[in-house]
């Protein structure tokens, strides 16, 4: 573990990290499965202080990564969440000590299916075990434990993100401070099941995925990968957004082709988004994190109902929705907030008037800023935090 | 910050230090926010607007998106100290049921409301005969938000139907200044508050 510490150490202070946990130190998986000899791939920025009070966790979505608040090493787009986390942003990396690690079973570093088995000593495939947002929070807990942090100040995370952030809150109630889960839910929906299913059928049908084992074939379904985001992204937008963005705009041309060949500007669009996704993500990642999504059922691992996962939580929640995201409703949102009142649980909860659909957590949005810097501040000044 | 409005003043005057609230319809948070901050009150909110709620929130309260006819019944038995109803209790549907519920959540429950029975609103009507619109009740019959207007006495009668008794009144008048009253005078004759008041506040427990 001596090495483990200092490899955190070094982290500190060079923002970028990885904490490998040798066979002494299995995952235990809710299939049952152990996950042996794993790493965490993280960021962090800002400064831990003295006390360890001031870290926030931040946690990703399906395809985000680690990277929220510096370049992308892949792309060289900014992080994914600059508008949010930054000094001087409401989540203020002059005043926090922001970590955001890679899920386990991604593909930034964490232990995934691409990785080398062990066993084997060839890429997991699919013998990499299913994993399940509980388990991504196992490991995150792994991580904050050898960075020596006892209590989160904040957690907060967006789609599987704010998955994640429910999760935190009902395995670990008295490690995190503040719960900021936003357009989420606490369960997956059948839509939201079925839409993720059309994206694995998708990359499982591509004749390059050859069962998972593409590593070995010198092989990738990048075309099954691509329609898989293209179906994905159109959930992220709304029915206004495109209309307002795009109509029926026709892309480089006067004139319909009678071909197949993209006409509108928002096919463009979406094969763009297909095109550039696949050069940064795992498809195998991709099978296994939507998976994980649709495995996250909270009330399922309580028989009282959701409530009791959150029963005597000493947490404060702040919940935020976007009225025009179909793919987390604000009435899946309100859920939680109504869990939470049932058992006179703190909690807040925003919706916020967007047409952006469920992307807008991403996006410039004043009042989801507005609502947590004012949560943030609360919770800081009842923390006596400096 | 502004100072607390005369009436919100007397709500935060039954308010115990310390204690666990909820503010039914807590509007912008003045009055939630006052209690957090001078009486050190864990204080939540339920707010049907989201602008408010938007407002209340980046200003740091505990306070959900939701609404008092519907909402109120997720909450457990007798959780909080002290529930309020500032001005809200005659724009819900379901005036005898919110009573209820916030009798259940909360071991005390303050509400304050205008009272239809006041002379202006009397006269308003018998010499007009149109709908009356008054400084306190300032809206067109036909857009307000004022759907179950009640005079105090109705609301005293509402009380009773709830399992309720008063333990405090306070008159409200047209500026919003408040006068404590005994709780048995709120209805004492003809000349009483029901007719001269154009509001009240009471703190209500079950009986």
């Amino acid at each position: 573990m001596s090495e483990t510490l200092e490899m955190v150490q070094a982290a500190v202070e060079t923002g970028e990290g990885t904490v490998r946990f040798g066979p002494e130190a299995p995952l235990r998986l809710d299939s049952g499965a152990k996950l042996e000899n794993f790493q965490i791939a993280y960021n962090t920025y800002g400064t831990l202080n003295a006390d360890r009070s001031n870290a926030v966790l931040i946690c990703h979505a399906l395809t985000g990564d680690q990277h929220v608040a510096s370049a992308h090493p892949v792309t060289g787009k900014p992080g994914w969440w600059v508008s949010l986390v930054g000094p001087g942003k409401p989540i203020d990396t002059d005043r926090y000590f922001v970590i955001c690690a890679n899920v386990i079973g991604g593909c930034m570093g964490s232990t995934g299916p691409a990785d080398t088995d062990p066993a084997t000593g060839k890429p997991y495939g699919l013998n990499f075990p299913l994993i399940t947002i509980r388990d991504m929070v196992r490991a995150q807990k792994l991580l904050v434990d050898a960075l020596g942090i006892e209590k989160l100040f904040a957690v907060i995370g967006g789609s599987m993100g704010g998955m994640q952030v429910l999760q935190w809150a009902a395995s670990y109630p008295e490690s995190v401070r503040a719960a900021i889960p936003i357009a989420c839910a606490a369960r997956h929906s059948a839509q939201n099941i079925a839409l993720h299913e059309v994206g694995r059928q998708a990359i499982m049908a591509d004749p390059e995925w050859k069962n998972g084992e593409y590593a070995n074939h010198g092989t990738f379904p990048a075309k099954g990968l691509a329609v898989a985001r293209m179906a994905a992204h159109i959930t992220y937008l709304s029915e206004a957004a495109l209309q307002r963005k795009f109509g029926r705009n026709l892309q480089n041309r006067a004139s319909l082709s009678f071909q197949f060949a993209p006409d509108f500007q928002i096919e463009s669009y979406l094969h763009y988004q297909g095109a550039a996704f696949v050069d940064r993500f795992d498809a195998n990642s991709y099978l296994y994190i939507t998976r994980a999504m649709d495995y996250f059922d909270l009330a399922a691992e309580q028989d009282g109902g959701l409530a009791e996962a959150f029963r005597g939580s000493p947490t404060r929640f702040c919940i935020i929705a976007f009225t025009s995201d179909w793919l987390f409703p604000p009435a899946e949102n309100r859920r939680v907030a109504h869990a939470l009142n049932a058992v006179a649980g703190n909690v807040s909860f925003v919706v916020i008037d967007s047409d952006k659909g469920h992307d807008a957590f991403l996006l410039d949005e004043p009042e989801m800023f507005a609502a947590v810097d004012g949560f943030i501040a609360a919770v800081a000044r009842e923390a006596e935090l400096p | 910050m502004s100072e607390l409005r005369p009436e919100l003043a007397a709500i935060a005057g039954m308010i115990r230090p310390g204690t666990r609230v909820l503010d039914v319809g807590c509007g912008d948070g003045a009055l939630l926010h006052h209690l957090v901050q001078a009486k050190g009150v864990d204080g939540r909110g339920i707010e049907i607007s989201q602008q408010n709620v938007n407002a209340c929130v980046a200003r740091g309260l505990s306070v959900v998106q939701g609404d008092a006819d519907t909402d109120l019944s997720e909450y457990p038995a007798g959780v909080f100290d002290a529930v309020i109803l500032s001005q809200t209790i005659q724009a819900t549907e379901k005036p005898l049921k919110v009573l209820t519920d916030m009798l259940r959540i909360g071991r005390r429950v303050a509400v304050s409301l205008p009272n239809f029975g006041h002379w202006r609103v009397r006269t308003s009507l018998l010499l007009h005969g149109r709908m009356p619109r008054t400084r306190t009740l300032d809206y067109n019959w036909y857009d307000t938000p004022n759907i179950h207007l009640c005079t105090l006495a109705d609301f005293i009668g509402l009380t009773r139907k709830a399992g309720a008794v008063f333990t405090e009144a306070h008159t409200l008048d047209t500026d919003g200044r408040t006068t404590r009253i005994r709780p048995g005078a709120v209805t004492s004759g003809f000349f009483g508050p029901n007719l001269t008041a154009p509001g009240a506040i009471f703190l209500l427990k079950k009986s």
